[in-house]
């Protein structure tokens, strides 16, 4: 028995009862799955019973690869693992390889790393917003989360010739200096943003039926959250203050006048509206950093051949799906790195996904699966 | 301080190494420094209980499994714990290992429920053992995949490596 595209489904009926549980198959190939995700589902009627995730189609053995690849190569591996947020990825894993190493950024480099990856939060989020509109049903939303997300991807593309994938960032800096016009280009992107974002809010944050499709799906105890290794704005849509910015701060975060929004209920709308209100925040963000934005140069002393000390290191960053997290092992001397584990946020967000939907509605599985806001690339790396 | 320096140990040492000290007691092969990080060397059998004596005392509260990792060490294969609490500044290493002849270490599934496909992940990729959880199917391989290819003994023929020694 075929359903729908993508979903495939067998009926198991109980002799004793006559009451019949429904399988249903979703995925990998399901659009609101946003990627290549396949999950199981157990129906009883129209509520789900339980739900068995399936990932691993996207495993391209990241972590082994980059233990053959040399430190300055493997940026370009963490651009592939969450592909819609490249910046905030390459970000931690050069810190991570600073650190191990002692090297100093300088301060123009800095500012520059922390404005394109606040800039990179926002198309993140406008991404979500789109594509969480379509999943709900909407099909306004896309169009304007997409226009003003190509607005700073054209940015993107103005400072490092791509659009997504850039590989600028560097061990020590970034690869080169700011193209002229710079300041102007982002002081005037931030204007259309917040118009863009008003234009947002006006379709979605107050429509009626987005507010009946997701206020109150998708909760579950602040505890379990934490117990599940649960970050980012799905946790703090329950109330968990828990921003690596704030709690761990790098970079010149503790310098800037942010504060992390939190949700109350923890459910699809709270988690919604937190990533609504980190535009905001990120772009007060760009806003503070481009006024303070130093002159100087845009790389530090580093070694021709970066050849980190022995020992290992736990460097963590705070990326839109939540915490990132590079742990490093460096054996010394060599010019790869011994191993190489990523802590992907969305990896660990999806495992609360099968409490999530436990309980609810066939039509919630999705609302609950897009306000993840997961990225398969980066869930099985 | 210049590219290839690193300090051994912190300026100030963390405020909470007497209390680890205090629970593991007899359980610490090593405290130490690794960077800024605090460091537990435990021995396998006692890694389940002490994560769990860690996460329930009040003063440390270990809540958040920050991440699980498997590295391999070619005799024998080293977990690493990340840990840190929500409510205090605090964070923790801990490491433990098994001998590749006979690898296994305990599940900590009962302590935080986000172990669970972390170390699903490490008996994939590198053929440990998480005695205890309650299912450790193939998650990022597929069924029927053959070797451990998080193993330095996997041999990937594409691989070519540029710079290595």
């Amino acid at each position: 028995m075929a359903t729908d595209a993508g979903m495939t489904a067998s009926v198991s009926r109980d002799p004793m009862t006559e009451q019949a549980e429904l399988r249903i198959n979703m995925g990998p190939q399901h659009p609101a799955t946003h990627g290549v995700f396949r999950m199981v589902l157990t129906l009883d009627g129209e509520r789900i019973v339980d739900v068995t995730p399936h990932i691993g189609y996207l495993h391209r053995g990241s972590e082994r690869l980059a233990e053959g690849e040399n430190f300055q190569q493997i940026t370009t591996l963490f651009d592939r693992l969450d592909y819609v947020a490249n910046f905030n990825n390459e970000w931690v894993y050069v810190r991570a390889v600073e650190k191990a190493m002692g090297v100093e950024v300088p301060p123009r480099a800095e500012h520059i790393r922390l404005i394109l990856s606040e800039l990179n939060r926002i198309a993140s989020h406008l991404l979500f917003y789109g594509t969480y509109g379509l999943d709900i049903g909407a099909m306004n939303p896309v169009m304007i989360g997409f226009r003003d997300r190509e607005r700073i991807q054209h940015i993107f593309e103005g400072v490092t010739g791509a659009r997504m994938m850039h590989n600028y960032f560097r061990i020590g800096g970034v690869k080169e200096d700011l193209p002229d016009g710079f300041t102007p280009a982002v002081r005037a992107l931030l204007d259309q943003l917040r118009s863009g974002y008003e234009e947002a809010r006006a379709t979605l944050t107050e429509s009626e039926i987005f507010i009946e499709r997701t206020a109150g799906v998708g909760a579950i105890p602040p505890d379990d959250l934490l117990d599940y290794g649960v970050t980012g704005p799905v946790l703090r849509a329950a109330g968990i203050d828990y921003d690596v910015r704030k709690a761990d701060p790098y970079s010149i975060y503790e310098e800037l006048d942010f504060r992390a929004p939190t949700g109350q209920h923890g459910d699809c709308y709270d988690r919604y509206m937190v990533r609504m209100l980190e535009i905001e925040q990120s772009i007060a963000i760009v806003d503070q950093a481009l006024t303070r934005l130093p002159d100087g140069p845009v790389m530090g002393r580093v070694p021709r051949i970066i050849r980190p000390p022995q020992g290992d290191v736990y460097v963590h960053g705070e990326n839109p799906r939540g915490d990132l997290g590079v742990y490093l092992v460096s054996s010394g001397g060599t010019v790869t790195p011994y191993r190489l584990k990523i802590r992907g946020p969305s990896f660990c967000n999806l495992m609360a996904l099968a409490d999530m939907v436990r309980g609810m509605y066939l039509a919630d599985a999705t609302v609950i699966l897009g306000s993840l806001d997961i990225i398969l690339g980066e869930v099985d790396r | 301080m210049t590219a290839g320096d690193r300090p051994e140990q912190p300026a100030t040492p963390s405020p909470i190494e007497d209390r680890v000290r205090e629970i593991a007691a007899d359980n610490a092969l090593s405290l130490g420094y690794s960077f800024d990080e605090l460091e537990l060397r435990v021995p396998r059998d006692a890694v389940a209980e002490l994560c769990g004596a860690l996460k329930s005392d009040p003063d440390l509260n270990f809540t958040y499994l920050r991440c699980l990792s498997v590295v391999d060490w070619q005799d024998e294969l080293e977990v690493v714990y990340h840990l840190a609490s929500l409510n205090h500044p605090h964070r923790l290493v801990i490491k433990t290992r098994a001998p590749m002849e006979d690898p296994w270490v305990p599940t900590t599934i009962g302590v935080w429920r986000g172990a669970d496909w972390h170390e699903r992940e490490g008996h994939d990729l590198f053929g440990l053992e998480f005695r205890g959880h309650p299912d450790l199917s193939p998650l990022l391989l597929y069924d029927g995949f053959e070797g451990f290819p998080g193993r330095k003994s996997y041999h990937i023929p594409e691989q070519v490596t540029f710079y290595g020694d």
